[in-house]
């Protein structure tokens, strides 16, 4: 009989496994005694990372976007279809229209973060994201004529995709405005909903005194409760209210309402073990990236250190061996400190970040990671 | 033990810093004014957390209980 394994999201968690699995698994994909079926709800895998250079017009949206087809192994069906229901008594997964339903026999949940500025009244008006494509691009049309006033950097919503983005905005941005002569014309202001400037608070410690040297004011334990957009004032649950000409947010982000409604965990993201990504509430049933709740950060290279992890342990499960293959908490990040240096961090759940001295080669390697991400989507790097 | 009955409790054992204090700052969010919100966390920073934020906020800390391996605070929404 041959064993379904249906990986549901094309971003970097589920392109890389289901490339991964698909070597792994090369001997059972080629006497049929394994299927592996990639789902996702558009054509194309969408590299993130991209989008924070948008806004400085350094890179173009369309830069972050490859057809999938291009990108899976051959050796795996790609179904373009939107998934409407998962249920995990009769392990079915159902779609949007008329589409048949499929069932499986091991199912790995990649369907990654959305934002949902609507949560916060006046923001969808009054505020700029570089968390979309189409965020980044309306971004670049202000960003590219502002020249003085207050901008406004908000973290609203965490957890949320990166954790490091928005420190790096607001260093490139001092940076930017100061080589081109008009830092002293524009207020770079940085809010954060607990009281230092970012969740882990070695990466915090690291970065406030940046802040300080680079005069970008910083408000803590600032939760935005609502935005006024005619005002142009931003306000917090604790009562603070900034004034702003640019405003530029992380806005509240979720999963994807399926998951809550399967009762896999609230708000959209996987209740998992943190080691083996085993859903809690189902079996047969794992969880990568941004849609596992690990605590570790919604970034890329969580989910492509957690799509090995996966690969060995599903191609253990069907080769009927004791799955022992556990995920770590490993995560790399790179945070640009300028438009032309970067630091480096790299942790897991034992050992915290200690961030590298900034440089230009820590910057250079990470444009330099951004052209070889595709060889990470391919499984091969 | 107390006897405090909270409109709605967060259970937030298991998440690291800052995991707890950002579920019990959604869950005040959309609380009504008056309203109590038990937060349970066994992280050991949610004993500073917790407390600097609701006095930040204007929201009162009413109690910390300490449990089995993790602690309960009640925080009214001002």
């Amino acid at each position: 009989m041959t064993e379904r394994i249906v990986i549901v999201g094309g971003g970097t968690g589920g392109s890389v496994l289901a490339n991964d699995l698909a070597d792994r698994l090369g001997p059972e994909l080629d006497a049929g005694d394994v299927e592996v079926t990639l789902i996702n709800d558009g054509p194309d895998h969408v590299y993130k990372p991209v989008w924070l250079y948008v806004p400085f017009g350094k890179r173009e949206p369309a830069d972050g976007r490859r057809a999938l087809d291009e990108l899976v192994d051959d050796a795996v069906d790609l179904r373009i279809d939107r998934v409407s229901e998962i249920d995990t008594d009769s392990q079915t997964l159902r779609f949007d229209g008329t589409a048949p339903s499929m069932e499986y026999d091991h199912l790995v949940l990649a369907t990654g973060s959305t934002l949902e500025p609507e949560q916060i009244p006046g923001l969808v008006e009054g505020g700029h994201d570089y968390y979309s494509e189409s965020g980044a691009t309306a971004l670049r049309e202000e960003l590219l004529e502002f020249t003085e006033g207050e901008l406004v950097l908000s973290v609203i919503g965490t957890p949320h995709m990166c954790p490091a983005a928005p420190l790096e905005f607001v260093f490139m941005t001092d940076d930017w405005f100061r080589e081109r002569g008009l830092r002293e014309d524009v207020e770079v202001t940085y809010t954060y909903p607990v009281q230092r400037v970012h969740g882990n608070p070695h990466i915090a410690e690291w970065a406030r005194p940046i802040m300080e040297d680079r005069d970008i004011n910083v408000e803590t334990f600032f939760n935005a409760e609502s935005v006024d957009p005619d005002a142009e004032t931003i306000t917090s649950m604790e009562g603070t209210e900034l004034d702003y000409d640019l405003l530029v947010s992380i806005p509240p982000h979720g999963g994807v309402d399926l998951i809550e409604e399967a009762g896999l965990g609230d708000d959209g993201w996987v209740d998992v073990d943190k080691h083996t990504l085993e859903a809690a509430a189902a079996d047969n049933v794992y969880a990568l990236g941004d849609t596992a709740d690990t605590g570790v950060p919604n970034a890329g290279s969580v989910a492509h250190y957690q799509a090995g992890v996966v690969g060995q342990r599903l191609a253990s499960e069907v080769r009927g061996r004791p799955a022992t293959a556990t995920y770590d908490g490993k995560t790399l990040c790179f945070i640009e400190t300028g438009m032309d240096a970067a630091s480096f961090v790299e942790f897991d759940y034992e050992r915290p970040p200690s961030p590298a001295p900034p440089s230009e080669k820590l910057h250079w390697s990470k444009l330099a990671y951004n052209e070889s991400y595709w060889l990470t989507a391919r499984g091969l790097l | 033990m107390t006897d405090i009955e909270p409109e709605e409790t967060v259970d937030a054992r298991g998440a690291a810093c800052p995991g707890p204090l950002m579920d019990l700052i959604g869950a005040i969010r959309s609380a009504e004014s008056g309203d109590v919100v038990r937060l349970l966390s066994d992280s050991g920073g949610s004993l500073t957390d917790v407390p600097e934020w609701a006095d930040e906020a204007g929201n009162e800390l009413l109690a910390v209980e300490e449990l089995d391996e993790h602690n309960a605070f009640y925080v009214e929404k001002a």
